[in-house]
C-alpha cells in the first residue's frame, strides 16, 4: 500500500464518479428509510394521542347524548341544541346529512373514529338510540399541538443521529466495496515498479555502451544498426523514465533552480533527433537565447520530452515538428493526426489514449499536467483534423 | 289574458294543496285525535329507531300498508291497550303524500336553535 500511495493514485475521475453515485444513491436510500420510520412513528404518536383524547371525548359525547336524549322527549317544549365550552359538535343522520352542528371543522370524516382535520381533535360516537335521528354525533375540541412539537423534535433529533450513523456506515461499506479494486491498483503499481526497477540496469548499461562506441570507425550498415539499436534504447529508458515518474519522482521534492530553458530545449531536441530521423520528421526551431525559468530540472524535461515524443508519435511521416520559445511561452506544434474534440477534453487524463495504432500506455500527458500543475504552468491544447496539434505551455 | 292565465294557475295549485293536506288530514289525523298519543309522539319513536328520513318514510309505509306486531314502534302495553291499527286504504302515491307532510311538519332539520 505504501507504493499507491507514493504514485498518489487517488481514485481517478471515473471511479470518482462512481463512489459520488454510490454515495448519492447510499444518501437518498438513507433518507428514503428514515423518512418511512419517521412516518410511521408520527402515525403511531398520533394514534397514541387520539387514544388519549379519546377517553376525554368520549366523556363529552356521553354527556352530549344524555342531552340529546331529553331534548328529543321534550322537543315540543323546546329546540335549543346543547351546547358546551369545552368542545363543539355536530349531529348526522344514517344518511349522513347533517342535522346540527357547531363544528368549527366542517370536514367530517364518517370512516374513521378518531381524526385531526385543521388543527381540530374528532371523535365519531354512534349512539344506540338515535335521539333527535342522531346516528352520528361528531365531538371536536381543538389541538393544542403539544404532541406534535415533542414528535417532531423526536424526529429531527433521532433523524439526524442515524443520518449520521448511516453516513460513518456507508464510508466503511464504500471502503469494503473500494479494497478489492485498490488491491489491484496496488498489485498493477507494484509490477510497473518492480519492472521499471529491473529494466534501470539493462537500459543504462545500453545508452552508455552506444555513446562509448567510436561511430567514426563504423562502416555505414552497422551505424545504422547501431542508430535502430540507440533509438530503441532511447524509447524504452524514455518509458521507464515516465513510469518511474509516477512511482517515485512526483512524490520527491522539487529542486528548483534558475534553469536556462533555451539551452535545455535544444538538448532535448537533439536528444529526440535520432528518433525522429525514422519517420523523416524536420525540427523547425524557433529558440529564443537565455529564457530562464525557475524549475526543477528532471520535471522540465519530462514535460518536454513527452510534448516531443508526442509529436514524433503522432505524426505523419517526413512530416515537421516546430518548437518555439519566448520569455513566457514553449510552443510545440506537429503536423500529424491531430484530435476531435471528444479526444480533447480528456487529453490528460491517466491511460487515455486516443490513437490505438501508436503505442504507449497513455501516460505522457497525464505527466504533463501533473508538472504544470505544479508549477501553475498554463496548457493550451489547439488541434484540427488532419492539420496537426499545437501545444502551448505558458507560465 | 295573462291575468287569466295566472288566476288559473294559483287556483290550480291552491286546489291541490287543499287536495294534499286533505290525505295527511282526513285519513291520519281523523283516527289519531280520537287516540290519547299525540301524532307526533310517534313521529320520534321513529327518527328514535330509524334516524334518516328516507328509512323513517319506508318504515312508515311498511308498516301502514302491512301492520303488524313485528314492525311497530310502540311499546307492548300500548299495542295491548289499542291493537294494531287497521291496514290504510290508500294509494301508494297518497299514502307517500301523507307521509312527506308529516315528515315536514314534525322534522327536526332547520328547527334547532
Amino acid at each position: 500500500m505504501l507504493v499507491l500511495k507514493s504514485l498518489d493514485i487517488d481514485l481517478t475521475k471515473s471511479e470518482t464518479r462512481t463512489l459520488l453515485g454510490f454515495s448519492l444513491l447510499y444518501s437518498f436510500l438513507v433518507l428514503v428509510i428514515i423518512s418511512g420510520i419517521s412516518f410511521i412513528y408520527y402515525k403511531f404518536q398520533k394514534d397514541l394521542m387520539l387514544q388519549e383524547k379519546r377517553h376525554l371525548l368520549q366523556e363529552y359525547s356521553n354527556d352530549l347524548i344524555f342531552q340529546l336524549k331529553d331534548l328529543h322527549i321534550n322537543f315540543d317544549k323546546y329546540k335549543f341544541y346543547p351546547r358546551d365550552e369545552k368542545f363543539n359538535s355536530a349531529i348526522f343522520d344514517s344518511d349522513k346529512k347533517l342535522i346540527f352542528s357547531t363544528l368549527k371543522s366542517k370536514d367530517v370524516k364518517f370512516d374513521k373514529v378518531a381524526y385531526i382535520s385543521k388543527n381540530m381533535i374528532h371523535f365519531i360516537e354512534e349512539p344506540e338510540s338515535y335521539y333527535l335521528g342522531a346516528k352520528y354525533v361528531i365531538m371536536e375540541v381543538p389541538d393544542d399541538n403539544l404532541w406534535f412539537n415533542l414528535v417532531k423534535n423526536d424526529i429531527i433529533t433521532y433523524s439526524l443521529i442515524a443520518f449520521i450513523f448511516m453516513l460513518i456506515l456507508g464510508y466503511f461499506i464504500s471502503k469494503l466495496f473500494l479494497k478489492p479494486m485498490r488491491d489491484a491498483l496496488h498489485l498493477l503499481d507494484r509490477f510497473i515498479k518492480d519492472t521499471t526497477h529491473e529494466l534501470n540496469t539493462p537500459i543504462s548499461a545500453i545508452i552508455t555502451n552506444i555513446e562509448m562506441i567510436d561511430k567514426d570507425d563504423l562502416d555505414e550498415k552497422v551505424l545504422r544498426k547501431i542508430n535502430r539499436i540507440d533509438i530503441g534504447a532511447k524509447t524504452i529508458s524514455n518509458i521507464y523514465e515516465d513510469l518511474t515518474f509516477l512511482t517515485l519522482n512526483n512524490k520527491i521534492i522539487s529542486q528548483n533552480e534558475e534553469l536556462d530553458l533555451s539551452n535545455i530545449l535544444e538538448q532535448r531536441v537533439e536528444y529526440f533527433s535520432s528518433l525522429a530521423t525514422i519517420k523523416k520528421i524536420n525540427f523547425v526551431l524557433n529558440i529564443k537565447k537565455d529564457v530562464y525559468l525557475n524549475i526543477d530540472i528532471k520535471k522540465i524535461s519530462k514535460l518536454i520530452d513527452n510534448l516531443i515524443s508526442n509529436a514524433i508519435k503522432y505524426n505523419k511521416i517526413a512530416g515537421t515538428i516546430t518548437v518555439g520559445l519566448e520569455d513566457n511561452i514553449l510552443i510545440i506544434e506537429d503536423t500529424g493526426k491531430g484530435m476531435n474534440k471528444e479526444n480533447l477534453s480528456n487529453l490528460f487524463e491517466r491511460y487515455s489514449r486516443f490513437d490505438k495504432s501508436v503505442g504507449g500506455f497513455g501516460i505522457g500527458l497525464n505527466i504533463v499536467s501533473l508538472i504544470a500543475k505544479e508549477y501553475n504552468l498554463n496548457i493550451n491544447v489547439v488541434s484540427k483534423i488532419n492539420e496537426g496539434t499545437k501545444i502551448e505551455v505558458k507560465w | 289574458m295573462v291575468k287569466l292565465i295566472l288566476i288559473m294557475i294559483l287556483s290550480f295549485s291552491f286546489l291541490q294543496a287543499t287536495k294534499i293536506r286533505t290525505v295527511y288530514e282526513k285519513n291520519c289525523i281523523k283516527c289519531h285525535k280520537k287516540l290519547p298519543v299525540s301524532i307526533d309522539k310517534y313521529f320520534y319513536r321513529y327518527l328514535l329507531k330509524y334516524s334518516s328520513e328516507t328509512n323513517v318514510k319506508k318504515s312508515m309505509f311498511e308498516y301502514l300498508k302491512k301492520p303488524n306486531k313485528k314492525m311497530t314502534i310502540m311499546p307492548e302495553a300500548f299495542i295491548k291497550r289499542f291493537g294494531i291499527k287497521k291496514k290504510t286504504k290508500l294509494s301508494d302515491e297518497k299514502l307517500n303524500q301523507a307521509l312527506d307532510i308529516y315528515w315536514e311538519k314534525y322534522k327536526v332539520f332547520g328547527k334547532l336553535k
